[in-house]
Order: C-alpha cells, then structure tokens, then sequence
C-alpha cells in the first residue's frame, strides 16, 4: 500500500519536474496559429481589413476577434483556405471591407510629383523611391498594389496599373474551360 | 562488341509518317525581306538588345547579348537594317507577343567577321561563355543554353556522353537528314563536348527506322581520332526523350527530381552537336537549323532555315494545300499549335506539321475517365496518369506533387492511348504553370511581409534614435544653464551653496529668460523697413492701416475675454 502511494507520488513528482522544464525549454514565441494565418494572407499590408497590416490581422482572426472574411486581396482562395485551417464553414467575402481586383502595380507619374515624400511614408513595404524634392518612383517588383500611396498625393500623380499578362506571366488555363472555348469559338 | 540494351517501360508505336519527308534533299529556304528574331528563344534569361534601330547589322553579328549564366546571345541570321525592337507575335500556343528585333534583310547576305576558336587551347570557362555569346542551346526541342550543359560542375567530370540521334516523333525527320548528310560535323561537335566534359565514353544512340544515318554515322566514327560508339536502339516512342534513351543504353534510371548530370551522364542532340562543330570550327553563331515541314503540303520536306524566317513562307515552299486544319511547331505528339503563320522560326522549330481532316481527325469529345489504367502502362515515367489527372482536374496540386507531376515529360502516350480522348497532358501542364505561378506569388508574399517587418523595425528604431537625442539636447542645455547659473552666482559672490541647490526649475527659467532676451535682441530686426522716404499720402495710408489693424485686434481680443468671463 504505502510502496503504491511512494510509486505514484515519485511517478508524479518525476513527470512533473520533465513538463515543468520542457515548458521552459521548448516554449514556442508568438502564436504559431497566427503564425500559420499569416502564411495564408497576400501580405498586400494593405489594411483594407481593418488592421494595420497582415500580421496584426492574422492575429485577430487567430484570437478570434476578427472573421476570416475581411480580405479582398487574398479573394474567395484566401477565405477557403483560412476556413480550411480553422475547420470553420467558408463563408463569402465582406463587401464592406471591399472587393477583389485585378493585381496592379502603383506608378507614379514623374510630370506631376513634386517629390513631398507623402507617398514614401505611407509605402507599407518600403516600395518607393525618392526623396524630398526628388522624383519618386516605385519599385514594381516590390509593389503589392495596396492602393496606401495613392490618398497621400497632394497632386494625385499615383495612379494603379493593371498588371497585363505577358509571356512570362502567362499560364496554362484549365483544359476544361479551354475546351468549352474552342467549342464556342466552333459554333460561333 | 555490341552494347547490351535496356528497355524503358511504357510507350507507344505510332504511325511514323517519315518517309514523307525524307525522299527530298534538304532545300536552302530563300533569304526572307524581313526576319522577326525573338529574344526569348532559350530557357533562362531573355537576350538584352544591344543594337539599336536604324542600325545596320551583319550576318552573325550579336544583336541581343546573353543576361546572365543561363542565358544565350541572339544573332542576325543575315544582313540588313534593323527596323523594330518591340513585342511581336512568337511561336507560343498563348498566342502572346513577345520582345524581338525586325531586321530588313538587304540581300547581300554579308557575313560578319568571324574566325574559329582553337578550343583545345582555351581555358574551358572561357570556352562556355565564347558559346554562350554565339547563342548556343539545345535543338533537340528544350533550347537549354548548351554551354550550362558543358560545365562538368563540381564533379569535374561527366564519364558518359549520349548524343541523341533518335527522333522519336512521328514525322519529324531534320535530325535523320542532319545525321545522313553531316555526319562529319556532329561527330566533330562530340568531340568537343567530349574535351570540354572529360568524358571516358560517347554513346550515339539512333532508332532503327533510320538505317541511311546510322550507316553514315558508323561511317563517319571510324575516321574519328576517339572512341565513339553508333548505338542503334528499337524505334519505340518517346525513345528519343534524354531519359529514356539514357536507359536504353545504359541502363541506369535518372532519379526523380534529379538530372543526368548528377549520374555523370549529358545528353545534347544531333542538331545542338553540329551547330557546335560549326560554332568552333569555324566562329558561327546559331542562325540557322533544319526545319521539317510535312504533314498536309504538296511537297514534304527539310529546309535549312535562318531563324526569323517567317512559317508561312515555308508552308509555301513546301506547296500549301486547300484543306488545312491547322498547323503544330514539333510533332503530333509533343508540338504545340501555332496560332498564327507569320511567326518566325526560331531555334526550337525542329517541324512545321500542318494539319488536315484526313492527317489529323478531330478527336471526339472528351469522355469521364474509366480508371482502365491503360495511360499508366504507356507512361513511360512509370507515373500514375489517371491519379494526376484527377488531381489537376480537382486543383488538388499538393497531392498531384505527391504523385512526381514534376517526373512528366509531356511526351503524350497517355493522351495517345487513352479510350476517352481525355486530354491529359493539358491538365498536367495546366498543373505545373499553376503550381509555378503560386510558387512565384508565394515568393512575392514572403517578399513583401519581410519589407514590411523590416519597415516597422526601421520606424522603431528612428523613434528611439529621435527620443535619445532630444534626451541629450535637453540634458546638455540643462547643464549648460547649470553652468551659467553658476557663474552668475558666483559673479554676484553668493555662497556657494546655493549655486548647488540650482533647481530643474530654475534651469528652466534660466532658458526661458535666455530665449527671451534673444528675442528682445532680434525685434529691431522686425521694424518696419523702407519708411524713411515716404510721401505725406503714404503716410496717411500706413495710418490709416494701422488704425484698422488695432481695430480688428480690439475686435479679436474682446470676444475672447467675454469667453473668458462666462464660464
């Protein structure tokens, strides 16, 4: 009997201390669900949701202060694979927080800036060039087409440029659709 | 001494169709009015322009420089003007246009100057970028740039060298023609691919259904100064495919997800061979290649065509037929439709194939799949291509990935053999441009959020710089009325105890009377200026605006006091 109790408490005791340190030593930083969130959202860091970007955004939706709907840019794929992680139903996408658009880039046209640096401020990624009383242009490769540079401009020289597909932005469309194509380009 | 063979698994026997085009010599193709030359001909990096428009160009002569290590130059395939540097239509079943240089030909044909590479001499590196700038890639189909190819990497050898004589495809028959009449001068380009890979055995591997090249080839490697073996292998698609051919004669399997390089093997074609020998022996860029045209014409056969030549003048050379349905760049299997006829030929065009009702019956409509796993015997990447296609159907990519979708080669047997004419490949190629794509937007997003965070740190770290400064500035303008204090203190012999007992507030006060003596300083500066000349009516007018000014400074302040007042 008291050898039992010895057994248990040691066997306590014992697992105890090992939880104990491995909560210390494998504690994991930040929320690895928003982690997981984020990793999902278009990082446009465009705030259309309501937060200051994409992380503060993910982390809402991962302390379940915000719904999975608010993000245009990342579309009706976005809100899937959100539902998808969180195992909630897909739902469709807020219209308050605005509609998906085309992907486009930001350009600015040099004619008009006066170089006042509003839009390098308000550039979420650091995406444009410049300096007071210079030119300003943006760096197309490292646009996300969030649309913050363009209410800044005291001259509304911003303006955002649809990006067209070209050969190496081409892709294969889906057999199917192409196929029902060609059989509408048949009968017509 | 004749070598064991190896047989790969799946594949097909179609009808051939060879014989159409090889009963006729090859035919120079007439020099064009006008050569359209894409810059984006290889795999890699497009070609940068370096010539400008309204220049006058030589045959040979660069027009476009090679943009990096897996890159090719571009060149004039003759002489003329260059009108244009803009997008035009290519070869591309998108039907997009795309960058390339228009050069009006002037008839002369006047070459550029151009002298041969004396390669075994040379430092094989320099050797590489010498046929990288003379445009060299693959003519077997792919176009990778040869001269990445030829670099033996880190391993600093490459033991087994396949030249690939098989052409596989139905009625694509320029490397049988090549093989047959230039036998010489591929076996010449072998060899230096042979020094510049350190190879110990080079294999050329030759379907049987082409017995004319394979005599000439044997013919031709007994003349050689090397050990070159004529393979001849059973015709059987897609024998000619790098892969399969590796294992037909070797017997050794490239690993999923790896190249030939990494089992020391390289394989480049018959056509990427002579354009080689003719790039060292003699200084030629790649202008030029044999072109099959075949299928729906009145005269099937191989042109030798300058890149940029135009396909329909081809179609015409070769007799155009009432009838025609359609044209492929390649073979039935593997080529893809041409959208548009004035597209130029450019290095990857090993066959013009037009189309006709009775060639090509249209394939009935699509039927569901049947699960009868025919596709997966005839695949000969031993994949499952039913499983694939109803992943890509699905856009389930992560599972289609999971099956080795990267592992198809897009050669067609499963399409070929499949009873409900399903078209398979397509939705594998739907499936890999997708996954491409994603990847890419994947890359941008990581991109994007890393600048972003980069950003907020920067904005931290500014705020904290700024707040530390202005700590300093206020902490060395503390001190200084310290000091100043002191001193007057010390001037007015005051104990000195009191100097210590100096206050924040009295510093405070010290800066604020400082700053208004300064003030105080200043305000003759802000008299009014040119008033010493002035004539009587504008002294009536200074006072007349004066009086207003006080006025308004009446109005203005007695609101405010009654503000004051009320609550």
């Amino acid at each position: 009997m008291l050898a039992a109790i010895g057994v248990m408490a040691l066997l306590a005791v014992t697992i105890g201390l090992v939880l104990g340190w491995s909560a210390v030593r494998f504690k994991v930083e930040g929320n690895p669900l928003a982690e997981k969130i984020d990793a999902i959202l278009p990082q446009t860091q465009c705030g259309q949701c309501g937060f200051a970007g994409c992380r503060p955004y993910a982390e809402a939706i991962a302390n379940g202060e915000a719904d999975i709907n608010q993000c245009p840019p990342g579309g009706e794929e976005g809100v899937k694979k959100l539902a998808e992680l969180l195992g909630v139903e897909p739902k469709p996408l807020d219209e308050a927080h605005g509609t998906p658009k085309p992907k486009s880039v930001a350009f600015i046209d040099e004619q008009a800036c006066i170089g006042c640096t509003l839009c390098i401020q308000a550039c979420p990624v650091d995406a444009i060039s410049g300096a007071a009383k210079q030119i300003h242009t943006v760096i197309a490769a490292e646009c996300t087409g969030c649309e913050l540079c363009l209410p800044p401009c005291p001259v509304d020289c911003i303006s955002m440029v649809p990006i067209v597909e070209d050969l190496p932005h081409w892709k294969w469309k889906h057999p199917v659709v192409m196929m029902k194509r060609i059989a509408e380009t048949e009968e017509a | 001494m004749s070598r064991e063979l190896h047989r790969f698994k799946g594949g097909v026997h179609p009808p051939e169709h060879k014989a159409e085009s090889t009963s006729r010599p090859i035919h120079a193709a007439p020099l064009p009015k006008e050569l359209v030359i894409p810059l984006r001909q290889h795999i890699g990096n497009p070609a940068r322009p370096v010539v400008e428009i309204g220049a006058r160009v030589l045959k040979g002569q660069m027009i476009a420089a090679a943009d990096g290590y897996i890159s090719a130059a571009v060149h004039a395939s003759s002489s003329g003007t260059v009108t244009a540097i803009g997008l035009q239509p290519v070869p591309h079943i998108s039907g997009l246009p795309d960058l390339c240089v228009t050069i009006e030909t002037d008839g002369r044909d006047e070459w550029v100057v151009h002298a041969p590479l004396d390669y075994q001499a040379m430092e094989p590196s320099q050797l590489r970028m010498q046929l990288r700038d003379l445009g060299l890639a693959g003519l077997g189909g792919a176009v990778f740039p040869s001269a990445v190819k030829l670099d033996p990497g880190a391993s600093r050898a490459c033991p087994t060298l396949i030249i690939n004589g098989g052409e596989c495809e139905p009625w694509i028959t320029c490397d049988d023609l090549l093989m047959r009449t230039h036998a010489g001068e591929i076996l010449q380009g072998a060899a230096i691919m042979h020094h510049l890979l350190g190879s110990t055995t080079v294999l050329v591997g030759i379907e049987d259904n082409k017995p004319e090249a394979v005599a000439a080839m044997q013919a031709a490697a007994a003349g050689m100064d090397f050990a070159v073996e004529i393979v001849v292998v059973p015709a059987r698609y897609p024998g000619g495919g790098a892969k399969q051919m590796i294992q037909v004669l070797t017997g050794q399997e490239v690993p999923s997800g790896k190249l030939p390089t990494d089992i020391g093997i390289q394989v480049f074609n018959v056509g990427t061979a002579y354009a080689l020998a003719r790039a060292v022996r003699h200084g030629e860029p790649l202008i030029s290649r044999l072109v099959t045209v075949t299928g729906h014409v009145l005269r099937p056969q191989n042109f030798e065509v300058l890149i940029g030549t135009p396909m329909h003048t081809l179609i015409t050379l070769a007799g155009e037929r009432d009838g025609a349905t359609g044209v492929l760049m390649g073979g039935p299997m593997m080529g893809v439709p041409v959208p548009d006829l004035t597209v130029p030929v450019v290095k990857a065009t090993n066959c013009i194939l037009v189309k006709s009702a009775a060639l090509f019956p249209p394939l009935p409509k699509a039927l569901p799949c049947i699960r009868c796993t025919r596709c997966a015997d005839a695949c000969p990447a031993e994949l499952q291509p039913q499983e694939l296609f109803r992943f890509a159907r699905a856009g389930d990519f992560g599972r289609a990935q999971e099956y080795h979708l990267f592992d198809c080669i897009e050669c067609g047997c499963c399409s070929y053999v499949c009873p409900s004419h399903i078209p398979l490949v397509d939705f594998y190629r739907y499936a890999k441009s997708e996954i491409w794509a994603r990847e890419k937007d994947k890359r941008a997003a990581d991109l994007a959020r890393e600048r972003h965070e980069f950003r907020q740190f920067r904005q931290e770290r500014e705020k904290k710089e700024k707040a530390e400064k202005l700590a300093a500035k206020a902490q060395a303008a503390r001190t200084h009325a310290a000091l100043d204090q002191a001193q007057r203190a010390e001037l007015a012999a005051a104990p000195a105890a009191e100097v210590t007992a100096v206050s924040d507030a009295d510093a405070k006060k010290a800066l604020i009377a400082a700053a208004l003596a300064r003030a105080q300083a200043k305000k003759p500066d802000a008299a009014p200026r040119n008033v010493d000349q002035l004539t009587p009516e504008q002294l009536r007018q200074i006072e007349e605006i004066e009086t207003r000014r006080a006025k308004i400074r009446e109005l203005v302040r007695k609101p405010l006091e009654s503000e004051q007042k009320n609550p």
